[in-house]
C-alpha cells in the first residue's frame, strides 16, 4: 500500500503544480495587472513603482516560485474589484458552495440509487419506462432551463420556495451555514435539486446498468438456488456490487458538482463560489480566477486520492496487493 | 434398473419435460435416488441435463416452464412455496467457484446469512456452524480461515467453500452441477471424494450433473444417460461403462480416451473413408524446404513475467525455467501441465507471439531469442500454424468459410486457391458445399475443423496445437483427435500439443513434457511415462485419474 501512495502523492503533487502554472500564467499574460490595479492618471514612474512593488521585473521562474510559495501559504494576492484578499473571499463564499454541493450529491444519492434498483429489477415495467423517459429528458435538458422552470413553478406561481439567495445563515466563527435555519433549508432546495438532477440520472442508469448485470451473475444464482429470500438477495448481496462503480463516479462528480454551481449558483443568486467567479470573470480579477482554478484543481485531485482509497476499503480484493 | 419401492426413494421424478417455448429441453424423463446414492446424469452440451437441476430447484429462466407428472422428496410432492425450503431441503453445487462466491463478504458472512435464514439460529450458533461446515469439508485452520474473503482462497478451496454453503442447512437432496470442470486433476479428485463421503456419512442423495465420464467412473452409484431431453439409458454405473446397451453410450464412452492404455483411433460410428485429393496432397507437401531441418527445437528457455522496479507492484512470476525439448520430424509432442504452469506461454514463444528473456527457440532451424528484432518475426513463422482452444473465438464471424482458409494462402492465384478450399475440407471432414457460409452456421466441432483447414492451408510443418479440443463434447473430442492424427500420418506434419489432459495425451502424443510450475520435470516416450513415471509429480498426476473399465465388445 505504502508505494501505492507514494506514487499517487507524486502523481497528484504534478497535476497540482501543473495547475499552479496555468493559474500564474493567466496572472501574468491576461491583460496587465498594473494597468488594473492602478489610477487612470497615474505616472509612468508610479506605475514602475507598482511594478517593482508586485515583483514583475524579476525573471519568469522566480516570479512562478513566489506566485507557488505564496499559494501553498493560502495567499493568492488581492482581488482588484473589491481589494481585499482573495483568501478572505474564498473562505466567506467556500462555506456556501460546499453545502450546496453536499445537499446536491445526497439528494441525487437518495433518489437515484434506489429508482436504479427499482428499474433494475422490473426492467419493463411500466415505473422503470416512466423514469427512463423522464431520466432522458434530465439528461438533456441544460441545467440553467431546469432551474428556471423551477423557480417558475415553485417560487412565482406556487409561492412555496425562495428564488434566490442562502436565506438566513448561522455564523460557526470558522463556518456560516444554512443548515440551522428554515428559511436556509428553504432555499437550498430549489437550486440542489436543478444541480442534483444531472447526477441523479447519471447514478440512476449505472446503479440500473449494473444490477442487471449482476442479478444475472453466478454469485447470485447460487444465492438463488440457496434458497436466500429476494429482499436480501437484491438490497444486500447484489447491490453493494453494484455500488462500487457508483463511488468512483460519484467521487470524480463531486469536482464536476463545483464546476456546474457556476450556472446554478447565477440562476439562484447563490452567494459560492461560482458567484464569486462569474463575477470575477466579468471584472477580469485575475487573482480571484487564478485561486479559483488552483481550488478546483486542488479538489479534483484531492477525490481522486479519496476515490482510490474507498475504493481499496470497500473491496476486499484490492487490499491485499500493494 | 433396480425397482426400487417408491417409499424409501429420496427422490422420485416421472415424466418430466422442461419447455423453452415449445421447444422440449428435457422431455419426459425419470429418475430415482435413495438416501446416500449418488446418481449421475451424464451427457454432452445440449442434452437437457442441466435443465433437470433446474427444473428441481424451480430455478427454470423465464420463459422456459417445466411440469412433472411426479416429483417427490420423501415422498412428498416438492413445492418451495409451501412444504419445501430451496437451499435447505434440496441444495446445489455450483460449476465455477471463480464465480459462485460474491466477492464482497466473507466467508463467514456468506454461511451465517444462509443459516440464521433457514435455520433460525442466533448469530453465535451460526458463527459455530460456519466453522464447522469450513471443518467438515476439509478447510484447515476453519476460525481463521472463515474470516477470509474468496478470492484468499485457491480454486480448490473456493469449491470446498461452495459445497460448504450448499450443505450448510444439512439438505437432504444436492444437485451438483459440473462440480468439478473448472478444476485441475489433482483438485478434482479430492472435491470428487468429499462430495462422495458427504453423502455416504450423511445419507443424503445426490445428482451429480457431469460430462465428464471420469466424474461419473469415480463416484457415482447410478447412472442416467442423456441425449436430446431423453434418458437413453439408466443403469448401475459399473455396469454402464464396461457393457452399455444403447448404442449412443456405447459411442459416448468408446470415445472417452482412457488412461490406462492406449488405443490407436477412437472407435467411432459412420466415420467413412477419408477423402483425400492427391494434388492436393501435393501441393501441402510442396512447402518442405528442408528436410533434415528440425522442426521445433527449445534450448534452455526461460520467461518471467512482472517486471520488478521502484515502486511496481507484485513480484515477478517465472513462467518458464530452463526449459529444453526437440520435436522430430513427423512426431506429435505432448505438453501437459495444470493451469499456471506456463504451457501456454510455452506455445506464445515457441508461435513468436512472445519474447522469451532466456534462451532460444529454433522453428525450421530459424532462430528466435530476445535478441530478435520484430522485422525477423514473420518470417521466423514460416511453417508454423496454430489451432486454437476456442473455435468460437478463433474464427472471424464475419468471413466465410472460404476466405478464412483462403487467408494463409500467400501468393496461391485465386482459381488455384478455389479448387484447394473444396479438397481440403473435404479432407478436414466437411462437404466442400459449405465454402460460402459463415461460422455461426457451424458446431463447435464443425468449427474447429474449419480452424484445422485454415491452418493446413499456410502448408506448415510444424502445427502448434493449444488445448485443441478442451472446449468440445467429448465425441467431437475423438473424431478432431482422430483426424489430427490421420494428418500427421498422411502428411508427416510435426505437432505441439498443449493440454491438461492426461488420457488425450496418452491417445495421441509420441513423447511428452509434463511442465510444472515452468519447469519440465519429465520428458520421455509417452508410453514409458505412463507407466513408469520418474518424477513425483507425474506419479501424483496420473494417480487423481479415475481408471474406467475397459468397454466389453458389444453383444
Amino acid at each position: 500500500m505504502l508505494p501505492f501512495l507514494i506514487r499517487r502523492l507524486g502523481q497528484a503533487f504534478l497535476v497540482v503544480l501543473t495547475v499552479g502554472l496555468l493559474s500564474f500564467l493567466m496572472f501574468r499574460f491576461v491583460g496587465d495587472p498594473v494597468v488594473s490595479m492602478s489610477r487612470e492618471d497615474a505616472t509612468v514612474a508610479e506605475r514602475e513603482a507598482l511594478r517593482e512593488s508586485l515583483g514583475l521585473n524579476d525573471p519568469v521562474p522566480v516570479q512562478f516560485a513566489t506566485f507557488i510559495g505564496r499559494a501553498v501559504q493560502g495567499d493568492f494576492g488581492i482581488s482588484y474589484r473589491n481589494q481585499r484578499p482573495v483568501s478572505d473571499l474564498i473562505a466567506e463564499r467556500l462555506p456556501a458552495t460546499l453545502e450546496l454541493v453536499f445537499a446536491a450529491t445526497v439528494l441525487a444519492l437518495a433518489i437515484g440509487i434506489p429508482l436504479g434498483v427499482v428499474t433494475a429489477l422490473r426492467p419493463r415495467g411500466a415505473l422503470s419506462n416512466i423514469v427512463q423517459g423522464v431520466s432522458l429528458v434530465g439528461v438533456s435538458t441544460p441545467t440553467f432551463v431546469t432551474g428556471i422552470m423551477l423557480i417558475l413553478l415553485f417560487a412565482v406561481t406556487l409561492r412555496w420556495l425562495p428564488s434566490f439567495g442562502r436565506g438566513e445563515t448561522v455564523d460557526l466563527g470558522w463556518w456560516s451555514t444554512g443548515f440551522l435555519s428554515a428559511s436556509g433549508w428553504r432555499a437550498i432546495f430549489l437550486p440542489a435539486l436543478t444541480l442534483a438532477l444531472f447526477q441523479m440520472t447519471l447514478i440512476m442508469r449505472l446503479v440500473r446498468a449494473e444490477m442487471i448485470e449482476i442479478l444475472q451473475s453466478d454469485y447470485i444464482r447460487f444465492a438463488r438456488a440457496r434458497g436466500l429470500p429476494d429482499r436480501s438477495i437484491h438490497y444486500r448481496l447484489a447491490l453493494k456490487n453494484a455500488l462500487m462503480p457508483v463511488l468512483t463516479i460519484t467521487g470524480m462528480q463531486i469536482g464536476g458538482l463545483i464546476a456546474f454551481a457556476i450556472v446554478t449558483e447565477s440562476v439562484f443568486q447563490w452567494p459560492g463560489m461560482g458567484l464569486l467567479f462569474i463575477q470575477a470573470v466579468q471584472f477580469v480579477d485575475v487573482p480571484v480566477m487564478a485561486a479559483y482554478l488552483m481550488f478546483v484543481g486542488l479538489v479534483f485531485v484531492a477525490l481522486n486520492a479519496a476515490v482510490d482509497v474507498t475504493y481499496a476499503l470497500v473491496d476486499p480484493r484490492l487490499r491485499v496487493r500493494g | 434398473m433396480r425397482s426400487i419401492p417408491a417409499l424409501d426413494n429420496r427422490l422420485r421424478i416421472r415424466g418430466l419435460e422442461v419447455l423453452y417455448g415449445g421447444a422440449a429441453a428435457v422431455d419426459g424423463i425419470d429418475i430415482d435416488a435413495v438416501p446416500g446414492e449418488i446418481v449421475a446424469i451424464v451427457g454432452e452440451s445440449g442434452a437437457g441435463k442441466s435443465s433437470v437441476g433446474a427444473a428441481l430447484l424451480d430455478l427454470v429462466d423465464p420463459p422456459g416452464e417445466w411440469r412433472a407428472s411426479e416429483m417427490t422428496l420423501d415422498g412428498v410432492p416438492i413445492d418451495y412455496k409451501r412444504t419445501h425450503v430451496r437451499g435447505r431441503d434440496i441444495s446445489v453445487i455450483f460449476q465455477d467457484p471463480q464465480t459462485a462466491l460474491n466477492p464482497l463478504f466473507t466467508v463467514e458472512s456468506q454461511l451465517v446469512h444462509m443459516v440464521r435464514h433457514h435455520l433460525g439460529l442466533s448469530q453465535a450458533e451460526a458463527k459455530r456452524r460456519a466453522v464447522e461446515m469450513l471443518d467438515e469439508v476439509g478447510i484447515a485452520d476453519p476460525e481463521t480461515r472463515v474470516r477470509a474473503y474468496p478470492h484468499q482462497f485457491s480454486g480448490g478451496m473456493r469449491q470446498r467453500v461452495v459445497i460448504a454453503l450448499a450443505l450448510a442447512c444439512r439438505p437432504r437432496l444436492v444437485i451438483a452441477d459440473e462440480p468439478t470442470s473448472a478444476l485441475d486433476v489433482s483438485v478434482r479428485a479430492q472435491i470428487l471424494e468429499l462430495i462422495r463421503s458427504i453423502c455416504r456419512d450423511r445419507g443424503m442423495a445426490c445428482l451429480l450433473i457431469t460430462h465428464d465420464m471420469g466424474a461419473v467412473a469415480a463416484i457415482s452409484d447410478r447412472a442416467v444417460v442423456m441425449r436430446h431431453g431423453k434418458a437413453v439409458e439408466t443403469a448401475p454405473t459399473g455396469q454402464l461403462l464396461a457393457a452399455p446397451t444403447a448404442p449412443y453410450s456405447r459411442t459416448l464412452i468408446a470415445a472417452v480416451p482412457p488412461v490406462d492404455r492406449k488405443i490407436d483411433r477412437f472407435a467411432l460410428p459412420d466415420t467413412g473413408a477419408v477423402v483425400s485429393d492427391p494434388s492436393l496432397e501435393r501441393w501441402l507437401r510442396a512447402n518442405e524446404t528442408d528436410a533434415a531441418a528440425v522442426p521445433l527445437a527449445v534450448t534452455g528457455l526461460g520467461k518471467t513475467f512482472g517486471a520488478r522496479g521502484f515502486l511496481k507492484r507484485g513480484t515477478p512470476v517465472h513462467a518458464l525455467k530452463d526449459v529444453s525439448f526437440e520435436i522430430g520430424r513427423g512426431e506429435i509432442f505432448g505438453l501437459v501441465g495444470e493451469s499456471g504452469s506456463g504451457k501456454s506461454t510455452l506455445a506464445q514463444i515457441a508461435a513468436g507471439l512472445l519474447k522469451p528473456d532466456q534462451g532460444e527457440v529454433r522453428l525450421l532451424g530459424k532462430p528466435f531469442s530476445a535478441a530478435t528484432p520484430d522485422r525477423a518475426l514473420r518470417r521466423y513463422r514460416d511453417g508454423m500454424q496454430m489451432v486454437f482452444q476456442d473455435p468460437f473465438s478463433s474464427l472471424n464471424r464475419r468471413m466465410s468459410v472460404l476466405d478464412t482458409i483462403m487467408e494463409p494462402m500467400h501468393g496461391v492465384p485465386r482459381a488455384e486457391a478455389l479448387r484447394l478450399v473444396p479438397a481440403l475440407l473435404e479432407r478436414v471432414g466437411l462437404p466442400p458445399d459449405v465454402m460460402t457460409r459463415k461460422p455461426h452456421a457451424f458446431s463447435g466441432g464443425q468449427r474447429q475443423r474449419i480452424a484445422i483447414a485454415r491452418a493446413l492451408a499456410g502448408r506448415p510443418s510444424l502445427l502448434i496445437c493449444d488445448e485443441p479440443t478442451s472446449a468440445l463434447d467429448v465425441s467431437i473430442q475423438a473424431q478432431i483427435l482422430n483426424l489430427l492424427k490421420d494428418l500427421r500420418d498422411d502428411l508427416g506434419l510435426s505437432m505441439l500439443f498443449i493440454t491438461h489432459d492426461l488420457p488425450v495425451v496418452r491417445q495421441m502424443c509420441d513423447r511428452v513434457g509434463v511442465l510444472h510450475r515452468g519447469s519440465l520435470v519429465e520428458l520421455g516416450a509417452t508410453e514409458a511415462v505412463f507407466e513408469s513415471p520418474r518424477a513425483d509429480y507425474t506419479r501424483a498426476l496420473l494417480s487423481y485419474l479415475p481408471h474406467l473399465p475397459e468397454l466389453q465388445p458389444a453383444s
